[in-house]
């Protein structure tokens, strides 16, 4: 469960987030959408706790952003808009390395990682050095080690940039897959074709600001458009206009 | 549960094994290359050195017939004479040319002038501007005036005068300088070469620790886990420290090695640097390692790209030349406030090291804690720059 609140946050001069306000709830996928520099990654930067709030509240599992940043980081498991691995480390290694360091080890740690790279279908790569990887392996890799401690809160800034078809498709029934486990998913994107699907709520963003939120059918109907992207499309011309 | 801090330490160790480039820099470049050219300078050096002294004086000289007498005193007194142009301008040519390196030119008139009790020119054609010739000019030099003075003896004794009169002060100097005085600055390259590879050991580390991790695009997943930041940069920092010491340690070794082939008696430095000195060497230079890694850390965490990085940390590596440049240039000698000073305390201590003298144990302490200080302090810094928000660029 991911609650945010009023959250705003200025870099300089420059407004990154004015006034956030939505809910994240366990098994749904919420997906957060709005154009570039819309403040989708600052929001998240903020709920994994990379930076700071400069007001408002952010919390996961009811733990505060701001006040346990240990606590919150505990109960999330995170793919960053970066999903760099280490190179000279193998596919294996680097998810070990991540379980490691959330304070898991032995059999228990061994076991998370034999589950998760069945489940990504990692098997091949597994114990390949990682700078040989294509984007597509990299990225899952990557999901792999942000899941290693079984989180119950998931957040994937992006997810699907730079992914072809196909793992898109893989990716989209994992993230179903982790939703009907019971999870709370939340996702950024601006790319609306891919995230419809998969959403069970929307948070329409723009220039820092919640445009429109609800489920698809709900931002369909409030913006009187059939098709989601037109429905973006739109919400941000508005933005624009305004 | 293993602390955090330590199992990054352990990740970095292993990463930066497997790759080439810090492999070969830590572990192969900076350790065994720089003993082995500075043993082979040193071996050229002191083998030109050594035989300069035992070489005869070549000289060539021009109208030998019309000075005998001068000519078997030269050759009485070591000097090999060899044949040359019979003129003055022939002789400058020849020097000019670089075919001669030192010409005497005995002109017609010098017997003549020699008869009649008045100053007897002779020339000596050399090029001061070659430093390999100034030594043998002024052997050269040295015997024509002795010489002049053997003459000068006989003709006033022929006018029943004693020689003596020629000596009415008698100048002598006391030279208390020792080898190894006089070897500050070769002495200052070495523990140069000591310190440059304790800092490449750990150089691709730090600068691995912010600036590779960020431009990789690692650093901001790493920042999600439920870790101290102060931890993670903690545990790149101790993986640093373990990568320089192990530089440091098979560096030292390395020169334990190579040295036994260069004559060290001829330079003062005691001829036995064996285990005993190189165990010594390495524990007063081990407290330079945690300041090495912090500042190179430090440094690494102000730039945006590992290019970047690599520059300003390459700068480092000069910093411990500074205090040494210095400390040879006015030939400093150890004492408390130098001790104070982080990289100059090490050479110092490491040059007595090499003299074979004994270290003061204050001395000691005041090195180690002072590097210690300054380290510790850096180290701090670095965890606060990995703190601040603008780290992830």
């Amino acid at each position: 469960m991911i609650e945010v609140q009023h959250l705003a946050k200025r870099f300089g001069k420059v407004e990154a987030l004015g006034d956030i306000t939505f809910q994240a709830r366990d098994g749904r996928v919420t997906g957060l959408l709005g154009p570039n520099g819309a403040g989708k990654s600052t929001t998240l930067r903020i709920l994994y706790t990379a930076i700071r709030a400069d007001s408002g509240s952010a919390a996961v599992d009811g733990h505060d952003c701001t006040r346990e940043p240990l606590a919150v980081r505990r109960s999330l498991g995170v793919l960053p808009h970066a999903t760099g691995l280490y190179p000279n480390l193998t596919a294996r290694e680097n998810v070990r390395y991540y379980g490691e360091l959330q304070g898991l080890s032995g059999e228990f740690l061994e076991r998370s990682i034999e589950t998760l790279v069945a489940r990504l279908d990692l098997a091949g790569i597994a114990d390949r050095r990682a700078h040989g990887l294509s984007q597509g392996q990299r990225i899952k890799v990557a999901l792999a080690r942000a899941l290693v401690h079984g989180p119950r809160n998931v957040i994937l800034d992006e997810p699907t940039n730079g992914l072809d078809v196909m793992a898109i498709r893989t990716l989209r029934d994992l993230i179903r897959g982790l939703r009907d486990e019971g999870r709370c998913v939340l996702l950024s994107s601006h790319v609306m074709q891919e995230i419809g699907a998969l959403c069970d709520d929307l948070v329409i963003i723009g220039k820092g600001r919640v445009v429109l939120q609800g489920s698809p059918d709900e931002v369909r109907a409030a913006t009187g458009c059939d098709d989601l992207e037109e429905a973006f499309v739109r919400l941000s011309q508005a933005e624009h206009a305004a | 549960m293993k602390s955090p801090a330590l199992i990054v330490a352990v990740k970095e160790i292993r990463e930066n094994l497997r790759d080439r480039r810090t492999f070969f820099s830590a572990l192969v470049f900076g350790p065994l290359v720089g003993p082995i050219l500075f043993a082979l300078m040193m071996t050229l050096t002191l083998d030109r050195a050594v035989s300069n002294l035992d070489t005869p004086l070549e000289l060539a000289v021009s109208g030998q017939s019309v000075a005998p007498n001068l000519i078997r005193f030269l050759e009485e007194n070591g000097t090999t004479i060899k044949t040359a142009l019979p003129s003055l301008a022939a002789a400058q040519a020849a020097v000019r040319a670089g075919d001669a390196d030192l010409v005497l030119v005995i002109p017609e008139r010098y017997a003549e002038r020699l008869q009649q009790g008045q100053p007897a020119p002779l020339d000596l054609v050399w090029d001061s501007s070659n430093n390999q010739v100034a030594k043998y000019a002024a052997r050269a030099h040295n015997l024509l005036e002795a010489y002049g003075r053997q003459l000068a003896a006989v003709r006033l004794q022929a006018r029943g005068i004693s020689p003596i009169t020629m000596l009415p002060i008698d100048v002598r100097t006391v030279d208390v300088s020792t080898p190894a005085g006089r070897s500050v600055l070769v002495l200052g390259m070495m523990t140069y070469l000591i310190l440059f590879a304790t800092l490449m050991g750990g150089l691709y580390l730090a600068i691995d620790a912010t600036a590779g991790e960020r431009e990789r695009g690692s650093l901001e997943a790493l920042l999600t886990l439920p870790v101290q930041r102060g931890s993670l940069i903690g545990g790149k920092i101790l993986a640093t420290c373990l990568f320089m010491t192990l530089s440091l340690a098979l560096t030292v070794a390395a020169f334990t090695v190579s040295l036994r082939w260069v004559p060290l008696e001829s330079l003062g430095m005691s001829s036995n640097f064996g285990v005993p000195v190189a165990l010594a060497v390495l524990g007063v230079t081990l407290p330079f390692v945690p300041l090495g890694a912090g500042l190179m850390t430090v440094i690494a965490s102000f730039t945006r790209s590992y290019k970047e990085a690599q520059t300003w940390v390459a700068l480092v590596l000069l910093i411990p030349t500074l205090p040494i440049l210095v400390a040879s240039l006015y030939s400093l000698k150890e004492n408390a406030w130098l001790m104070a000073l982080p990289s100059l305390s090490q050479h110092l201590l490491i040059t007595q090291l090499l003299r074979g003298d004994s270290l003061s144990a204050s001395n000691i302490a005041i090195s180690a804690g002072t590097s210690l200080i300054v380290g510790g302090l850096l180290v701090a810094l670095a965890i606060r720059l990995y703190r601040r928000e603008a780290l992830l660029g």
